[in-house]
């Protein structure tokens, strides 16, 4: 097939042409950078039944349990996602499967949208399961297909990883139809799906023999391969890390590009290893392959060379190993940063803005309002991971006593909560502590890129459902004070908060307001600054507003670019300055 | 090979702006990656986009000191990835300012003299205001297709060619818009 046939396609997008390819026909997965547009977009094909579920447990238990109804299934998440869904992971390990199940979990090498670089490879080391990792996008369609092989072949789940840079780059797909796969009969066995001790004990035995004939599997595999080069230098590599490696060495060395990255394959590493003069392994962040390979008792370098830190480039392998240093244009002094921020018109500021002004401590979570941890605004003081504002909150204020609960509050948005504060929230009831809890819904899980969930009353393809009621709910777990505020009125943001903290009970504040994004939210005309009546006292500049510039000489100044109307700054300029 | 880093601040369009380049080269037959940010680097932060075509490309990534033009929307995004430049390459830039937060909360100024700078390095580079001609042609959306019709003249390819490529990239609603921010762009950088 001629380049000019091919399609360009997302990584991503790649994974799900591969699920539509491979005859998968259930999909669930909760979203996550960089893991979200594979779910996106494999519904767009209406043979492949998806779903959002509220979070990566749930997601990986629904396709458990689509697997054991006899159909091929997925789930898909980030590398932190699988913390979350590792529960079930490692006894399915154990009971196997049924239709062939695949688990895309995406790393994020240099944290580029995460909160921590964990290196997902040791989950299938521990949970004892294959995990195959492509290099590109047409890799990204054929190996699926390849992990769905192996998944019913030798009864096991199999986790696909993924990486930034492949997940978010696009690169030529050849496409193929989809496959006919045949249902599997559902037969009903306990001594494979019931994990209760006696019968975990024989599947624990049927797992070890899995991962010997998978290792033996991994000797022969298509989905590994030697390119020769020059003998002198020998690179063992995955994924991302084999694309820089082989775009700055190119036939200066000989690879064993791994596909099938756990189980190993010792004897072909052997031999490669024999082929060469020099065994260098090169892989983004943990020693994994390094340490597995000097454990067989091959010599080789790896971490000696290369950071457990961030990401890789061709440019770092032709410095470390070829010694090149390179030089071009360089300015005098560096520019100024820019960190992402609140849009303008976010919903969130205003929140901030009045826990910031209040002085509060703030339990943070995961979302965007992560950013309203940065200056001005500086109002978080934690974030630690999905759900863990709510429960480090109880923890806090149990600890603090009556002062830390007059002066802490947790802030969570929509889809968090579902995915795993309402649990904080009912250990708050439960085990009564006076915290004050502040879900930011803005109608949509936001960071990701705008993903439906239970609060939005809406499915992944757009269609109508029943939209979880926040008040009903938190007032059904035991939450007797719920109040609820337009994040925008910040008057009444303020009065609420301080009245919340003031009383001796657990209150939830849901401050409502759609993401300024969404294309049913339109944008009010662009405000104007008057700047005769300007009078440069910066109030409305600390609301970190990035449609708003200052200089002393002219004052505040309005990008009608940028600006969405929302109001904000109007209301804080004392002067009647701001005008629309 | 050729290397191109379209460059800006999150929410500009540099992910349209990099697929009309892809779409562009994989007509020509050419092997192409491209790798672009997602999730919280797009909320206002500084982008980068990386474009790259050959007969054979391993990496999404571009080394610094190798790119054939660099694309920036904005014009400290233009000096923050200057680097990345090979010394005879090209530079276009729209001359739009947007303040950083840091320079916002005071803690940085913004050299207002910055092209300036990159002027007197001696870079090959053309800065043009995208801005305007984006309103003229319909919306200030459409500065990162102006973008596109400046570099279509380094790059390559006919009119013909590139309105083609286009056609397929944007929706047909805003085809004519961006048919007229492309030509714009087009223009206004041959008459530097």
């Amino acid at each position: 097939m001629n380049q000019s046939e091919k399609t360009l396609l997302l990584g991503n997008a790649a994974v799900a042409r591969g699920l539509y390819e491979a005859g998968c026909s259930f999909v669930s997965s909760y979203p996550g950078t960089p893991s979200t547009e594979v779910t996106e977009e494999v519904a767009n094909y209406p043979e492949v039944y998806a779903e959002w579920a509220p979070n990566e447990k749930v997601a990986l238990e629904a396709a458990f349990g689509a697997s054991l109804s006899g159909v091929r299934s997925f789930a898909g998440m980030k590398h932190v996602g699988l913390n979350v869904a590792a529960d079930p992971l490692f006894t399915m390990a154990y009971t196997g499967i049924n239709g062939g199940l695949v688990i895309a979990v995406a790393d994020d090498m240099g944290m580029h949208s995460s909160q921590n670089e964990q290196d997902s490879r040791h989950y299938a080391i521990s949970a004892k399961v294959p995990m195959v990792e492509p290099a590109d996008s047409e890799e990204c369609r054929s190996f699926v297909k390849a992990a769905y092989e192996l998944s019913e072949r030798f009864d096991t789940p199999v986790l696909f990883r993924l990486s930034t840079r492949i997940a978010h780059s696009r690169s030529l797909v050849a496409l193929a139809d989809r496959e006919d796969v045949a249902r599997r009969e559902y037969v009903k066995n306990p001594q494979k799906y019931v994990m209760m001790p006696a019968n975990a004990r024989g599947r624990h035995v049927f797992v070890e023999d899995r991962m010997a004939k998978l290792a033996e599997l991994a000797e022969t595999t298509g989905l590994n391969k030697i390119i020769p080069g020059d003998k002198k230098l020998g690179i063992i590599a995955s994924g991302i890390a084999y694309c820089y490696a082989r775009e700055a060495l190119g036939d200066n060395a000989s690879y064993l590009k791994l596909g099938l990255i756990h189980p190993l394959s010792e004897k072909l590493i052997r031999e490669f290893a024999a082929s060469v003069d020099r065994l260098i392994v090169i892989e983004e962040l943990d020693d994994v392959f390094e340490s597995q390979i000097k454990k067989m008792g091959i010599a080789c370098e790896g971490k000696s060379l290369f950071s457990l830190l961030g990401e890789y480039s061709a440019e770092l392998i032709e410095k470390v190993i070829c010694g090149k240093e390179t030089s071009g244009y360089d300015l005098p002094a560096p520019v100024p940063g820019r960190p992402p921020v609140l849009c303008p018109g976010c919903p969130h500021r205003g929140v901030f803005y009045v826990l910031s002004k209040l002085k509060l401590t703030v339990s943070g979570d995961i979302g965007c309002y992560t950013l309203g941890a940065l200056a001005p605004l500086s109002a978080l003081d934690t974030t630690l991971c999905m759900g863990a504002s709510i429960s480090g909150l109880h923890g806090f204020v149990k600890a603090g006593g009556e002062e830390a609960a007059k002066k802490s509050v947790a802030v969570i948005g929509d889809s968090t909560f579902i995915h795993s504060g309402i649990t904080g929230l009912i250990n708050i009831v439960y085990n009564q502590s006076n915290a004050t809890v502040m879900i930011l819904d803005n109608s949509i899980t936001g960071m990701t890129g705008h993903q439906q969930n239970p609060c939005t009353g809406k499915t992944l393809q757009n269609d109508p459902t029943y939209a979880v009621d926040l008040e009903a709910l938190c007032k059904a777990v035991g939450v007797k004070r719920v109040s609820v505020v337009d994040p925008f009125d910040i008057a009444a943001v303020e009065a609420t908060v301080k009245e919340e903290l003031a009383a001796n009970e657990p209150s939830v504040i849901i401050a409502r307001r759609p993401c300024a994004l969404l294309k049913s939210v339109k944008a009010q005309p662009a405000l104007k600054v008057d700047a005769d009546k300007c009078r440069r006292c910066k109030a409305c500049m600390k609301i970190g507003c990035p449609a708003i510039s200052f200089d002393a000489e002219h004052g505040a100044k309005i990008d009608f670019s940028l600006c969405t109307g929302c109001g904000l700054c109007e209301k804080l300029c004392k002067f009647d300055a701001i005008i629309g | 090979m050729t290397n191109i880093l379209i460059v800006g601040v999150g929410g500009q369009g540099s992910l349209l702006a990099s697929r009309i380049l892809g779409a562009f080269y994989t007509k020509r037959g050419l092997d192409v990656k491209l790798s672009e940010v997602h999730g919280m680097s797009q909320r206002g932060g500084s982008v980068v986009t990386y474009v790259r075509a050959g007969e054979r490309v391993d990496s999404p990534i571009i080394s610094r000191h190798t790119a054939d033009m660099i694309l920036s929307f904005e014009a400290i995004e233009a000096a923050r990835y200057l680097e990345y430049l090979k010394p005879d390459g090209a530079l276009i830039t729209s001359t739009q300012e947007i303040d950083p937060m840091p320079v916002i909360t005071g803690a940085a100024k913004y050299p207002s003299d910055i092209l300036d700078q990159i002027a007197d390095l001696g870079v090959k580079a053309v800065s043009m205001d995208a801005l305007s001609l984006a309103v003229e042609a319909g919306s200030p959306k459409a500065a990162n297709v102006v973008m596109i019709g400046a570099a279509s003249n380094v790059l390559g390819g006919s009119e013909e060619e590139w309105l083609e490529v286009l056609a397929a990239c944007v929706p047909p609603k805003f085809l004519e818009m961006n048919r007229k921010a492309f030509l714009l762009g087009r223009a206004a950088h041959c008459s530097k």
